[in-house]
């Protein structure tokens, strides 16, 4: 287990100020905040795609980054078709069987009939599945996503959500940044209020948008809702 | 005027007769610069793949010569190939001077920064937009340069057309062009018009078929 895993005085530029936070095994946790917030750049942090300006960023078990996946907003696909991208995913990690893995990872999200389709031709939700996939196939301890579901229209959106909700089932950990309240609510089991580059709030989904403690985190929620 | 239609005519029948002459010079000329071509992209892809993806002191100063490199002057070129491979040049055992092969190093000299150049730019493109993925998936160094290589698709096609249209016809057309200047100024006009219509058609191949790749690769990696 590479859980919990902790950020300790994190600093990132002017991005994130002095972030200490301890991320457990378990709840799925939801990053919330403004445009500029530093939701991605927290995301990367975690991930170790950023090295901070100064903290560390400490997990529990050996070889941390092998253990990890993430999404991203915009998918980022291979020129090759969408089997060989989960398998050249599969491949970096050393497995025995790509072509199985993958074509099981494909099935998982829906996928397996496009399976030798060119991965960059696909529909964006089919991008963003297929990230998905690439993910599954890892099997990782924690998925981080970045605002996955984005640039998606609202059927697509619900097929990305079954695929985190299996993510979660799966026992996998899921830190995930959205824009979308409605989905914070769907899918995370606690908030992470980001204002500024600081936590200003953490709870349980349901509290912080009945109760919320900060008038800065009220006032995202009732700017924000209109738009759900 | 009726001597030019003569010299056409001549040049047209030259051609349909399979004129040995010209026939050689032709083929001398493809084959010196397709082997430039090979020779410039296995070395001129790694490199350019490698400054692109590679973080290094002194890496702006390698683009911008490689940059200013493409502007390479070929009578500079020449000359100082002909100062290697001459007789009391370093590398004048090899015996190389004033065969195809010391044209094959010449014309390699002077692609290499086109490609390396160009696939630096098409991978430093690509990189940004894989860099983060490639990175998260646990794909660092030489083994992401590779990837983001193999999976450039159409940026590789551009590259190819670019080696195949720059490298060839630059290769072809010194090779032609000096014979056409030769033949003419010995008053041999026949031959002179008949290779320049060779090599006007090659061009005309070449351009075609660099068109098409681009084409095909686009529909097969989107």
């Amino acid at each position: 287990m590479i859980l919990p895993f902790a950020l300790q005085e994190v600093t990132y530029l002017e991005i994130i100020r002095k972030l200490s936070l301890e991320i457990i095994p378990g709840p799925a946790t939801i990053v919330l905040g403004a445009n500029g917030a530093g939701k991605s750049v927290l995301l990367r942090l975690m991930h170790g795609l950023l090295r901070p300006t100064s903290g560390a960023v400490r997990w529990s078990g050996d070889n941390p980054a092998r253990k990890q996946a993430m999404v991203f907003q915009k998918p980022v696909m291979l020129r090759r078709s969408a089997l060989d991208n989960v398998r050249y995913a599969l491949e970096l990690a050393g497995s025995r069987d790509p072509s199985a893995e993958a074509l099981a990872a494909l099935k998982e999200v829906g996928l397996a009939a496009l399976a030798l389709r060119p991965a960059r031709v696909l529909s964006g939700g089919e991008q963003q599945r297929l990230a998905l996939a690439r993910a599954w196939a890892l099997h990782p301890e924690v998925l981080f996503l970045d605002e996955p579901t984005a640039s998606l229209d609202p059927s697509a959106t619900r097929e990305i959500e079954a695929v985190i909700r299996a993510f979660d089932s799966a026992g996998t950990k899921i830190v995930m940044a959205t824009h979308n309240l409605g989905q914070a609510r769907r899918l995370g089991d606690e908030v992470l209020y980001l204002h500024q580059g600081r936590v200003l709030e953490r709870g349980p989904v349901e509290a912080f948008f009945t109760r919320p403690a900060t008038p800065e985190a009220a006032a995202f929620i009732k700017g924000e809702l209109p738009w759900v | 005027m009726h001597s030019i239609l003569e010299a056409i005519r001549a040049a047209v029948g030259l051609i349909a007769s399979g004129d040995a002459t010209l026939g050689e010079i032709v083929l001398l000329s493809l084959g010196v610069s397709l082997s430039a071509v090979a020779l410039a992209t296995l070395l001129g892809l790694p490199l350019g793949a490698a400054i692109a993806v590679g973080r290094f002191p002194g890496r702006r100063a390698i683009i911008v010569l490689l940059n200013a490199l493409m502007g390479l002057p070929p009578v500079v070129v020449g000359l100082v190939v002909y100062l290697l491979l001459s007789r009391a040049g370093p590398l004048g055992d090899l015996g190389l001077l004033f065969t195809p092969g010391a044209m094959v190093i010449a014309q390699t000299i002077l692609i290499l920064p086109i490609i390396a150049a160009l696939s630096r730019q098409s991978v430093d493109d690509a990189w940004r937009e894989y860099e983060e993925q490639l990175r998260s998936l646990g794909s660092e160094g030489a083994g992401a340069a590779l990837t983001v290589l193999a999976g450039l698709g159409r940026a590789s096609a551009e590259v190819g057309a670019v080696m195949i249209v720059g490298g060839n016809i630059d290769g072809v057309t010194r090779v032609m062009t000096t014979t056409i200047a030769l033949e003419t100024s010995k008053g041999d006009l026949p031959l002179a018009l008949g290779l320049g219509i060779v090599l006007i058609a090659i061009i005309l191949a070449l351009n075609a078929a660099a068109y098409l790749v681009k084409e095909a690769a686009q529909r097969r990696y989107g």
